[in-house]
């Protein structure tokens, strides 16, 4: 069972409908009691960083999420891969879950269009079990405006625009990060999110 | 870098697809989610529903249609037509759609594109426009489906648009839109060059070059096309090829 995280913020239905279509069973969550019995958890979020913090500490969820994703695969999906890190400056300096070292940051790019949005291709960094299958030549389908900035040692991949753009996040255990939507990123989406499935025993 | 997109969009009416197709396999060439479906598997990097049904009563089997769509196929979808309110915004988000398309209700009352952005974000509100040259540089926006004019200069709309908070901007071109001789490109270097918000490319395309062409020589970062994908003249696919062999980068 993967509980998706529902705490009002994110495009919830949409991850729902791609793990239905995988055929992993699945169910969309605020109760701190399913997530820590639930086999893998899933962190969605569209918005602004210290609106979502919020929101997720006022469904009282904070602390569950934090102990639950270093026990079991647990992936963030575009905010809810940013949320990973330690800090956010979306706005204003806010506090992370600090799962990842890091922060996040307004992307700025002279010359480029932000926000940073469409297909773009994996470069691959430290090996991870959710880009096993994926191949080069694969495009994921992006809309952000900030980015995540770690070490090149928690990032599995990334996706070139005026620079690096850390893509996926990886701590080399438990805890994954997308900044990308696998949702709506086509064949090669939904076969980072069979293999997320795959991780549960 | 960014891959340059390519999305057919579908002409709906009370929850039908207008117009004959012809594909092989298909049963029901007017469902509309099949039709969506095989764009999906010819690589369509994005799904846009256009809404052209009369009646408002009908305009929830609209909804139906994106949330039947949104469980089998994993690309972005956007609905337009008829999306006056922010409540219509949140309601086809809720259907599974991940933009809205607002076009002559945005021009009739632009904060709903500030409200929408606000509300939704803006990556969620693409403004629709229909123009028209009126003179060399020079186009005005037309609304009711390219019926009326309303002298609004284009130039001075898209500038209005992207300090509103939209987040793409679908551009049609009323002279070129049925002529199949390519984009308007005159149309489309001005728009890129006055904002910085992606400009996808809509009207005119008649043949593979074309795509090509308006990646070449405008700042679209993506080419729209209905009838052409429709009729089956040309597969998504084919498209895609075609542009990667002119070294332009596609999924």
């Amino acid at each position: 069972m993967i509980a998706i995280v529902d705490y009002g913020a994110g495009n919830i239905f949409s991850v729902k409908n791609a793990l239905d279509y995988l055929a992993l069973e699945n169910m969309l969550t605020s109760a701190p009691k399913e997530i820590e019995a639930a086999d893998a958890i899933i962190l969605p979020g569209v918005g602004a960083f210290p609106a979502a913090m919020k929101k997720l500490s006022e469904s009282g969820l904070t602390d569950v999420v934090k102990a639950e994703a270093k026990k079991k695969p647990f992936l963030g999906i575009c905010l809810g891969m940013q949320m990973l890190f330690e800090k956010g400056y979306e706005f204003e300096e806010c506090d992370g879950l600090g799962l990842i070292p890091g922060s996040v940051r307004k992307m700025e790019k002279p010359g480029y269009i932000i926000p940073h949005m469409g297909w773009n291709k994996l470069e691959y960094g430290v090996e991870c079990p959710l880009l096993k299958n994926t191949g080069d030549e694969t495009y994921v389908y992006f809309v952000h405006s900030y980015q995540a900035v770690t070490d090149d040692k928690y990032i599995a991949a990334w996706a070139e625009y005026d620079g690096k753009v850390p893509a996926m996040v990886y701590d080399g255990k438990t805890v994954f990060g997308a900044q990308f939507h696998p949702e709506k990123s086509g064949i090669t989406g939904l076969d980072i999110l069979k293999s997320f499935g795959g991780l549960i025993k | 870098m960014l891959a340059k997109r390519i999305i057919p969009c579908l002409d709906v009416r009370d929850g039908k697809v207008v117009k004959g197709v012809k594909f092989e396999g298909v049963r029901d060439v007017g469902d509309p989610v099949a039709l969506a479906e095989i764009y999906n598997k010819q690589g369509a990097d994005e799904i846009v529903f256009y809404d052209i049904t009369a009646s408002y009563e009908k305009r929830g089997v609209m909804l139906d249609v994106v949330s039947e769509t949104a469980k089998r196929v994993f690309v972005p979808l956007t609905v337009g037509g008829g999306i006056s309110t922010v409540y219509d915004i949140r309601a086809a988000l809720r259907a599974g759609a991940d933009k809205v398309s607002v076009n002559s209700q945005a021009v009739r009352n632009p904060q709903l594109i500030k409200h929408g952005a606000d509300s939704f974000g803006s990556q969620c509100i693409c403004v629709g426009i229909d123009a028209k040259k009126v003179a060399n540089g020079k186009w005005t926006v037309y609304i009711n489906g390219g019926r009326v004019d309303t002298g609004l200069d284009l130039i001075d709309w898209v500038k209005q648009i992207e300090q509103l908070g939209a987040g793409e901007i679908c551009l049609n071109s009323i002279d070129a839109d049925g002529t199949k001789e390519g984009f308007d490109l005159p149309m489309l270097r001005a728009v890129c060059g006055a904002v910085g918000i992606p400009v996808i490319a809509s009207g005119g395309a008649g043949k593979i070059e074309d795509f090509s062409q308006v990646f070449e020589e405008t700042g679209a970062t993506a080419a729209l096309a209905a009838s052409l994908f429709h009729f089956g003249e040309l597969t998504v696919g084919d498209v895609k090829e075609h542009c990667r062999s002119k070294g332009i980068i596609v999924r």
